[in-house]
């Protein structure tokens, strides 16, 4: 055993980087989980937008436009969800698992020529100063923009949905969409906006695998990220900081048990294997004691004239 | 009355004609536990599948379904396979192996064959190629090009055909250098690109300067790559978008001719259940080009350890060779028989830390 070669510091810098690609994901399902939204397309939203992230970044050479197409390409394949959920009123569930299988289908299809090739790299800043601050230094400021708009969109979700007369709207479509409804809110509308904002932070979390964690395009990269994504939500009960502790304590996890295997800690491999899925569940079920529920309109259908 | 029977006749014929193709095409289902374009492991299955389809042309047809987990899920994928009409399934990861044998029962009439397992039936034949011999070329590359002395191992799951590879690569790295350590991270997926990007830089955080995998996706190329003055290998393909550096060289799987052997087999009716366990000499096993950035001596060195290899000469498994607590394995000059390798389950002396049960 030799837990000295385990650097702390790169620890829980790329515990950061781990993470990050399941909060953008997270974050965006709880918005549309709280308009009362159930898509389950996560992980078909993120390949995509890896793959078009991917393809623009390197057609472009510019990573910022890559995230911006990974967007667009989540929120597209989202519209396709609106239609059959929103429009046409199909179940939500089984559109959802449609929405993956497609996009799986459809991503290793836009992939084909991106294969073996290496995007640009997305550049780090280096705030000055800040970033020269020894431990603290390298944890919080080295890192990608990316991965800061991912806290910033955390952020900022919990200020809207808490604050705001917009979160308010929005959490009574996800509540009761017949009572905002007859108050005159626009309840199909509403959640159109929820599910493309959903769709377009999926794009980005997927695109942030494709471009900064791994970095490469291979078909199937999410490898079930968008799942883990939907647990999250579930087990945060719809609360956006504990979709950001649950990711990052997912992400966490799952470095730490690599570079516990790596030093040759002597705990089976097994338990370090399953640890993060265990104690991240664990952690937030002990959270979630207070008994707050999933929106009540989850899932539902809603048509004006019933 | 006369349109109706009309009909009917005309579709009967038609079901008549198409029954007819059928039966002439010989039928061929392949079992993938990845993408086609993981541009590893089933990459390379599925290349032997073309080759299969390119040798036969309108003799055969192919089908083929990608990203199976192993498990209960893939004895349903198998079934269907053979209900569709497959007469020869290749089923292409360990994991299928109890699958394999669970649905060859249902189906006495399918030919089945799985790869890198160890269970066979009468209609169940079982192939894998000797990676460890390849492996053995990566281990002394690798031990003469560390510079921190470390070598970090992505492992996939502690079967076998696994820990046969391990122990391949310490053996002839510890020969090449005295002072090389193994750090091995266990990664529990055949394909999870970021996971193995994670495991890889893990490794590399932690002093590793060569980086071998067992995972099937190129991940880790790229993570090594961004981190700079790190080696790997290719792993069951080429992986050569990655050469000169960090690929130095590769193991290539090499399935077409096998894959073209056995479908012409059960086309001509003599295809028996068998157990073939190919290597270099066969050309089952590939070493693809060792790039520019291995030491032209070192490079020299492991081509006459490949050849040595393919001449049966050498035995990557010769001993004097001592188990990880230091019970003799192997005596001076003893080479290990193939039915103690197909079952492998323990380090040889100097690799730190357990196997996972």
């Amino acid at each position: 055993m030799d837990l000295g070669s385990i650097n702390p510091v790169l620890l829980i810098a790329s515990l950061m980087v781990a993470a990050t690609p399941i909060l953008l994901a997270a974050i965006g399902e709880l918005v549309v989980e709280k308009a009362g939204v159930l898509n389950l397309g996560v992980e078909g939203m993120m390949i995509v937008g890896a793959v078009s992230g991917f393809a623009i970044s390197v057609e472009t050479g510019s990573p910022f436009l890559g995230f911006v197409a990974a967007a667009v390409g989540g929120a597209l394949l989202s519209t396709l969800f609106i239609l059959l959920t929103q429009v046409a009123l199909a179940n939500q569930v089984a559109s959802g698992l449609a929405l993956t299988l497609f996009g799986l289908g459809l991503s290793a299809l836009m992939g084909q020529k991106y294969v073996g090739i290496k995007p640009p790299p997305t550049g780090d800043i280096h705030i000055p100063l800040l970033s020269d601050v020894p431990v603290l230094g390298p944890i919080l400021f080295t890192h990608d923009v990316v991965l800061y708009v991912g806290i910033a969109i955390v952020a900022a979700v919990w200020a809207i949905l808490k604050f705001t007369r917009a979160g308010l709207i929005l959490r009574a479509v996800g509540e009761s969409h017949d009572a905002a409804h007859a108050l005159g809110y626009k309840v199909v509308r509403i959640r159109i906006l929820a599910i493309l904002f959903g769709g377009a932070c999926a794009g980005l979390g997927g695109a942030y695998i494709s471009l900064v964690r791994v970095p490469q395009w291979t078909e199937g990269m999410t490898a079930g990220v968008g799942w883990i994504a939907l647990a999250l939500v579930v087990f945060a009960s719809w609360k956006p900081w504990r979709v950001l502790l649950g990711a990052y304590l997912f992400g966490g996890i799952t470095v730490l048990q690599l570079n516990l295997q790596a030093a040759g800690v002597a705990i089976p491999v097994e338990y370090l294997a399953m640890s993060p899925y265990l104690i991240t569940i664990l952690v937030l079920v002990i959270l979630s004691k207070d008994k707050s529920s999933a929106p009540a309109s989850l899932g539902r259908i809603f048509h004006a004239s019933r | 009355m006369k349109l109706t029977s009309l009909l009917a006749s005309a579709a009967m014929v038609l079901g008549l004609a198409t029954g007819a193709i059928a039966q002439d095409k010989t039928k061929v289902g392949f079992i993938y536990v990845g993408p086609v374009g993981d541009g590893g492991w089933t990459y390379e299955h599925d290349k032997g599948r073309q080759a299969v389809e390119a040798e036969f042309g309108d003799k055969v047809e192919t089908v083929y379904q990608e990203s199976v987990p192993e498990g209960a899920d893939a004895e349903r994928a198998i079934t269907q396979m053979a209900l569709n009409g497959a007469d020869l399934i290749f089923t292409t990861s360990f994991g299928y192996m109890d699958p394999t044998i669970n649905v060859a029962k249902k189906f006495p009439n399918v030919k089945f064959e799985h790869a890198t397992g160890y269970k066979t039936a009468d209609n169940v034949a079982v192939y894998s190629a000797r990676f460890y011999e390849g492996r053995a070329i990566q281990g002394h590359i690798a031990g003469k090009m560390t510079k921190s002395n470390i070598i970090g191992y992505i492992g996939s799951y502690p079967i076998p055909e696994v820990i046969r590879g391990m122990n391949s690569a310490f053996i002839h790295a510890r020969k090449a250098n005295p002072d090389v350590q193994f750090k091995i991270v266990w990664a529990y997926t055949w394909f999870d690109p970021a996971k193995e990007a994670d495991a890889a830089k893990v490794l590399i955080e932690q002093g590793a300067d060569v980086i071998l995998q067992h995972t099937d996706s190129t991940a880790p190329q790229a993570a090594a790559k961004a981190a700079g003055n790190v080696i790997t290998f290719g792993q069951a393909s080429d992986m050569s978008e990655y050469a000169p550096l960090p690929r130095v060289s590769s193991i290539i799987d090499n399935w077409a001719p096998y894959y073209i052997e056995r479908t012409q087999a059960v086309m001509d009716g003599t295809w028996a259940s068998s157990n073939r366990w190919d290597g270099i000499d066969k050309g089952m096993v590939g070493i693809g080009e060792i790039s520019d950035a291995v030491p032209a001596e070192v490079k020299a060195e492991a081509l006459a350890l490949k050849d040595a290899i393919a001449s049966g000469e050498y035995h990557p498994f010769t001993g004097p060779l001592n188990k990880q607590d230091g019970s003799v394995w192997l005596a001076e000059g003893e080479v290990a028989d193939d039915g103690t390798l197909a079952g492998l389950n323990f380090y040889v002396e100097g690799i730190e830390g357990d196997i996972p049960n």
